[in-house]
């Protein structure tokens, strides 16, 4: 990028023959570029704007108990959108999404601010800090399967809860609930919080810090406002995060609510697993229109590539 | 030094149970795993045996676990290199401003943040309507990759905003090539970073589930293998199998933190100052 600038102002100091060497120049790099990204079109064209074109197409199809065929009929959005479940589920998902986001935001900051602001060496940061992203590169559904024998009705929570006399019937609630849900949303999703946060964290100038301290503020105003301010683009990576991933979920909401618990990629699975391909393209649609706007809104709060 | 305030010692307290939390529940299933022949999913362990880990061996009733590892481990090799090549190439090209590169940025963003689903879905009815058959290393390799490439992009992007640019122009001025000036000092400079890269490209793809889901074919990866026995199998035998991939995935992803830290060993070792090449 600033190459790009300084050729530009190269160019309009430059006399009228080295104007075209240099535009020249640029269209070379220009070609380079493009062939430097074009595999990364291909796979991104086939793979994901193909599909995304895909189920808009189909979502207007029709279909039998068998079959589904080329059609235009709006049938399978005028179900949708007047069907009273459409509603329940998406408020369903908003709240996972509402109680995720609060847990995650919560944890990810405290402890992306105690790796950076508590911890002193840097070896020992990097240390914390891949200990915590571990679990990220190991596997959700293990995951997800290993809070079992903690959560079941005879299960390490309760037996520790009946043993210290808390409650003498073991709680149903557990395992195989809401609660279970949002348990283990927080527990594969926080990363994606802590991450960011921390990357943001870590390039906060320390003299701002300082020259906060002298200034007289406190701990918790140097929190507050120093801190808080300047660590937002990174809440918002986070969030985009989590948001996305539990908007779009249906396996951790099937697994952990033991089927009991509706959201909105639970219902495009079903659809699908019911071989109604043309009513899951529709809810579809919907899904990915509402998670673009929430994206987008997002998105005006943080330069993305400027905070990496 | 300053003495620990109050508040370190309440963090640290924090930071101590969230570690608790992360490792906890697979600890647990870890030591299930040894359940004896009796035992059953939840504790108390009923003596301690490795009869599970046989039983994985040699019960093949619920599918063929061993062919799903070996399929899964090609299917994230290959998806590895893909993503690193294609990352390394896309991060060079961002670099500068091109045309269409911030709709292109953006369509990266969307497939980060699209629901798994609908790739899944997606890609399955392009394959149905083409009459074409969905098949692991075709579709389910295809789908991976949008999910591994916007991770090794968002890296690249990460590396190449650290990256001093005067060793660069050094380059130039010296007479190297475009081509010389990558070959010889961009990709010295950023190599410890690609283990990154590859790192995100294999256990991505290794421990994807939703993408492949519908795109895989008659020939499940490890993940879908293992969700199906989660609603058949009632046994310690799901324990001792996640205990086997859990610690297959530590012992990867320690192989690649050894990989980066022997590379930037042997690069300040060779008084090579490549490692110098970041800010």
């Amino acid at each position: 990028m600033t190459e790009m600038k300084t050729s530009i102002s190269g160019a309009k100091l430059a006399p009228g023959s080295n104007l075209k060497k240099l535009s020249a120049k640029a269209s070379a790099q220009q070609r380079t570029s493009w062939y430097l990204v074009s595999p990364l079109v291909m796979v991104l064209g086939f793979f994901l704007v193909l599909p995304i074109l895909t189920i808009v197409i189909v979502s207007f199809w029709d279909y039998n108990d068998y079959n589904f065929f080329p059609a235009f009929v709006f049938e399978n959005y005028a179900y949708l959108l007047t069907s009273p479940v459409t509603l329940a589920t998406y408020l369903k998902t908003f709240k996972f999404m509402i109680l995720v986001w609060i847990f995650c935001t919560t944890i990810g900051f405290t402890i992306a601010y105690f790796l950076a602001f508590h911890v002193r060496t840097l070896p020992m940061q990097i240390t914390l800090f891949l200990i915590c992203t571990v679990p990220f590169w190991t596997s959700n559904i293990i995951r997800m399967i290993s809070w079992i024998p903690f959560l079941g009705r005879n299960g390490l929570a309760n037996s520790a809860l009946i043993n210290t006399g808390v409650i003498d019937q073991p709680l149903d609630w557990l395992l195989f609930s809401d609660f279970a849900v949002v348990l283990a949303f927080v527990h594969l999703y926080c990363l994606f919080m802590v991450v960011p946060v921390f990357n943001t964290m870590m390039r906060i100038d320390k003299s701002l810090i300082e020259a906060a301290r002298d200034a007289g503020a406190s701990n918790f105003q140097i929190l507050t406002n120093v801190i808080i301010p300047l660590t937002k683009p990174g809440i918002m990576i986070g969030s985009i995060f989590v948001v996305t991933l539990v908007m779009g979920d249906f396996i951790t909401v099937r697994f952990m609510s033991g089927g009991q618990s509706a959201s909105v990629g639970r219902v495009i699975s079903n659809e699908i697993a019911l071989l109604q391909y043309p009513a899951a393209a529709a809810s579809a649609v919907v899904l990915l229109i509402t998670v673009l706007i929430m994206i987008g809104i997002m998105m005006r709060f943080v330069d993305i590539r400027k905070e990496l | 030094m300053e003495p620990r305030s109050r508040s370190f010692y309440v963090l640290a307290a924090f930071f101590g149970l969230f570690i608790l939390f992360l490792y906890g529940p697979i600890v647990t299933i870890g030591v299930l795993s040894f359940q004896g022949p009796q035992g059953g999913l939840t504790f108390p362990m009923n003596g301690v045996s490795m009869h599970w880990f046989y039983d994985l061996f040699e019960q093949q009733a619920v599918g063929d676990i061993w062919a799903s590892l070996r399929r899964s481990f090609a299917l994230g090799l290959m998806v590895m290199v893909v993503t690193v090549i294609i990352s390394v190439m896309g991060g060079l090209a961002f670099r500068n401003k091109f045309h269409g590169s911030t709709p292109l940025f953006y369509l990266v963003i969307i497939s980060l943040t699209i629901p798994s689903i609908l790739v899944s879905l997606g890609v399955g009815l392009i394959f149905n309507v083409l009459d074409l058959e969905v098949h692991w290393a075709t579709s389910g390799f295809g789908s991976q990759l949008t999910w591994t490439l916007p991770f090794g992009l968002l890296i690249m992007f990460a590396v190449f905003n650290r990256f001093d640019k005067s060793y660069e122009e050094a380059a130039r001025d010296l007479g190297a090539t475009s081509w010389q000036t990558i070959r010889y000092v961009v990709l010295p400079i950023i190599a410890p970073s690609l283990i990154g890269v590859a790192l995100f490209g294999f256990t991505l793809s290794y421990d994807e589930f939703a993408r492949t889901l519908l795109t895989s074919g008659s020939f499940n990866t490890l993940p879908l293998e293992i969700f199906g026995m989660t609603t058949n199998v009632t046994s310690p035998v799901l324990y001792a199998l996640g205990t086997l991939t859990t610690v297959f995935s530590f012992f990867i992803i320690g192989t690649f933190l050894l990989i980066a830290v022997l590379l930037r060993r042997r690069q300040a070792g060779a008084g090579n100052d490549a490692g110098k090449g970041m800010v």
